[in-house]
C-alpha cells in the first residue's frame, strides 16, 4: 500500500471517529442539547455563575 | 444557595483538556515549521535548477504530509470539549472566542487546505512558480491558523477589548483590534510559532544526522542540515527574544504566574533570576520556610527582565496574596494604583460583583430600573475581581509552583541548548567535519524528543502557571465547567488517550518507514 493511500485511510477513520462517534455520542453541546433558545441558555448560565460563588 | 461542584468534574475536565491539548501540540509544531523549511528548499530548487534540491524538497514534503495528515483535526476535539465540558466558559466568553476561530476556519484553513493539494499533487501539473507559491501559501495558511487560535488563548490570559453584558451573561467584543494586537497575543503568537520552527529545524537535523550515521544520502543530508541549522539558529535567537517579551507581558498582566515561574514567595527590589534552584518540597505561602533548598541567582536580573528596571520590586506569591505593595505597572484596577489589594479583599469584591450580577436580573424582572442600574454599577465597579468571588480561600489563587518552576527551567535551558547546538553544527559543517563527528550526529538525533519536551514544558508554564483561571481574574475553572457526570469525562478521557496514542504510533511507524526508504523516487513509494 502506498503511503498516500495509508494516510487517506487514517484521515477517513479519524474523521469518522471524531465526528460520527465522539461528537454524536460523547460530546453533545451541553447548552444546546438542554435549551431551545439563547435566552434560556443565558438564564441557566447566569444561575450557575451566581450559585457557584 | 451555594452550589457545590464535585472536584472530580473540574479535575477530570482539566486532565482531559490537558491530554488533548498536549497530544495536539505533538503534531502542530512540525507542521508550522516544516512547511516553511520545505518552501525554502523548493525556493532553492527553483533558483538553482538543481534537481537534487527537488528530491530533497519532496522527501521533507512527504514527512510534512504524514505529520499533517495524522495531526489534522486533532484540535477540533478541544472545541468539542468547550461545548460539552466547559459550557459556562463557552457562554461567558461570548463572541470573543468565536470570532477568531471563525476567521481561522474561513480564511486560514481554506487557504491552507486549498494550496496543500497543489503542493502535493501539483508537481508537473502546474508551473514551477505556481507550485512554489502554493508551498509558501500552505506555510502561511498553517501559521495563520495558529494565529487565530493563539489570539483566543491570549485573550484568556489577558482579557481585553470586551464588555460584560449582565442581560445576556456574556462578554461582547468592543474592539477587535485590541483583542488581536494585545501585547500578550503578539508575543504568544510569535513565541509559539518560532518554537515550532525550531522544532522542525531540529527534526531535520536529527533525521539528516541519522542518514549520515548510516552513510546514506550524505549529499542530501548535508544540504538539509545546512538549511535547517541556519534557519534554526535564526529562529532560536528569535525564540529567545520573543520569550523575553513574553516574560515582560507576564510581569505586567500575570504577576502570580511570574512568581510561580521563579518560585518566588517573598518579593524584593532588584530581584534576582534563579539560574539553578531546588524549590523547598511542600512549601506553602506564609509557612515561614525557605523557598529553596539551594539556589544560584543573578542579582537584579528578574527585575530587569520583568520590569525593564534593575531596581524594580517584583512581588512574590505572598506579596500578591497579602497585598500591601505598590505595583510597578499601572495597568491594575483603579483601587490598586497605589497599594495592591490582598486576595481576601479581592474575594470580597468578587462576591459583591457576582451578587450584583444576580440582583441586576432580579431588578430587571421586577421592572425596577433604579435598582437594576444600581446593581449594574456595583457589578461593573468590582468586575475586575469577578472571578475571585468563586475562590473559597486566598490559597486557591496560587498555581502549582514547583511544576511551573521546573517546566519554565526545562524550556529555557533547552532553548539555549538548541542555540548552542545550531552554532556547533554550522561550525563543523563549514569545516566539512560533520560526518566524522559521530558523537555530534547522535546528539542531533536525540535532540528531536528534547525539542518536543521544550514545547510541552512551555505550554505547561503558560497554562498551569495561570491557574486557577480559565479567564484571568474573571473566571476560575470551578465556575467554568459544565455540570456533567464525572464518569462520562473519565470515559472520554481514556477514549482520547487510546485514540491519540494510536495516531502517534501510526505517525511514528509511517514516518520511520518513510525515512528508512529515503528520498528515492522523491521520497514516496
Amino acid at each position: 500500500m502506498t503511503v498516500g493511500r495509508k494516510l487517506w485511510i487514517i484521515i477517513l477513520i479519524k474523521l469518522f471517529i471524531l465526528f460520527f462517534v465522539l461528537r454524536l455520542f460523547f460530546f453533545p453541546d451541553f447548552l444546546k442539547s438542554r435549551f431551545n433558545n439563547d435566552k434560556d441558555r443565558g438564564d441557566y448560565v447566569r444561575e450557575q455563575l451566581i450559585q457557584r460563588k | 444557595m451555594i452550589l457545590n461542584i464535585d472536584p472530580g468534574i473540574v479535575d477530570w475536565s482539566r486532565a482531559q483538556f490537558a491530554l488533548t491539548a498536549m497530544y495536539h501540540w505533538l503534531f502542530v509544531p512540525l507542521t508550522l515549521g516544516l512547511s516553511f523549511l520545505v518552501a525554502i528548499m523548493e525556493t532553492i530548487y527553483l533558483k538553482t535548477g538543481d534537481p537534487e534540491w527537488k528530491r530533497i524538497t519532496k522527501f521533507w514534503m512527504t514527512l510534512f504530509g504524514i505529520n499533517f495528515a495524522i495531526g489534522i483535526a486533532t484540535g477540533i476535539i478541544l472545541e468539542f470539549e468547550f461545548g460539552t465540558n466547559w459550557s459556562n466558559y463557552s457562554w461567558f466568553v461570548g463572541d470573543i472566542f468565536g470570532a477568531p476561530l471563525a476567521i481561522e476556519a474561513i480564511m486560514a484553513f481554506f487557504l491552507e487546505s486549498t494550496f496543500i493539494a497543489v503542493m502535493f499533487f501539483g508537481w508537473n501539473k502546474v508551473s514551477k512558480k505556481f507550485h512554489l507559491a502554493s508551498s509558501w501559501l500552505t506555510a502561511i495558511g498553517a501559521n495563520l491558523s495558529a494565529l487565530w487560535i493563539l489570539v483566543a488563548n491570549a485573550w484568556m490570559q489577558y482579557p481585553v477589548g470586551m464588555k460584560f453584558n449582565p442581560e445576556t451573561a456574556r462578554n461582547e467584543m468592543q474592539n477587535f483590534w485590541d483583542v488581536l494586537f494585545s501585547p500578550v497575543a503578539i508575543y504568544k503568537f510569535l513565541h509559539t510559532i518560532s518554537s515550532g520552527y525550531v522544532t522542525a529545524a531540529i527534526f531535520i537535523l536529527g533525521i539528516s544526522a541519522w542518514l549520515l550515521l548510516k552513510k546514506r544520502e550524505t549529499g542530501m543530508a548535508r544540504k538539509s542540515i545546512l538549511v535547517a541549522a541556519i534557519f534554526g539558529l535564526i529562529m532560536s535567537l528569535f525564540l529567545a527574544f520573543t520569550g523575553d517579551g513574553s516574560g515582560y507581558t507576564i510581569a505586567q498582566y500575570q504577576p502570580m504566574k511570574l512568581a510561580a515561574m521563579e518560585g518566588l514567595y517573598k518579593g524584593k527590589k532588584a530581584n534576582g533570576l534563579i539560574l539553578f534552584g531546588i524549590p523547598q518540597p511542600g512549601k506553602k505561602a506564609g509557612d515561614g520556610k525557605n523557598s529553596f533548598v539551594v539556589k544560584v541567582e543573578i542579582s537584579g536580573l528578574l527585575s530587569l527582565m520583568g520590569y525593564r528596571n534593575v531596581d524594580a520590586f517584583v512581588p512574590g506569591v505572598e506579596d500578591i496574596l497579602y497585598g500591601g505593595y505598590k505595583p510597578e505597572f499601572q495597568n491594575v484596577p483603579p483601587a490598586e494604583k497605589e497599594i495592591a489589594l490582598p486576595v481576601s479583599e479581592k474575594i470580597i469584591r468578587g462576591k459583591l460583583s457576582i451578587t450584583a450580577f444576580g440582583d441586576f436580573k432580579k431588578a430587571k424582572k421586577a421592572g425596577d430600573e433604579v435598582a437594576a442600574a444600581k446593581a449594574d454599577s456595583t457589578m461593573k465597579a468590582n468586575f475586575a475581581y469577578f472571578g475571585y468571588g468563586y475562590l473559597q480561600s486566598p490559597d486557591e489563587a496560587v498555581p502549582n509552583v514547583p511544576l511551573t518552576f521546573y517546566s519554565f527551567r526545562t524550556m529555557v535551558i533547552l532553548g539555549f541548548y538548541f542555540i548552542l547546538l545550531f552554532i556547533v553544527v554550522i561550525y563543523f559543517h563549514s569545516q566539512n567535519q560533520l560526518q566524522d563527528k559521530r558523537w555530534l550526529l547522535w546528539i542531533m538525533l536525540w535532540t528531536i524528543p528534547l525539542a518536543y519536551l521544550a514545547g510541552q514544558a512551555g505550554w505547561i508554564v503558560a497554562e498551569m502557571g495561570r491557574q486557577p483561571w480559565v479567564i484571568q481574574d474573571l473566571l476560575p475553572t470551578r465556575a467554568a465547567v459544565s455540570m456533567i457526570e464525572t464518569t462520562s469525562i473519565q470515559i472520554t478521557f481514556w477514549l482520547f488517550a487510546v485514540l491519540f496514542t494510536a495516531l502517534l504510533i501510526a505517525e511514528l511507524m509511517i514516518m520511520t518507514r518513510q525515512i528508512k526508504l529515503g528520498p528515492k523516487d522523491g521520497g514516496t513509494k
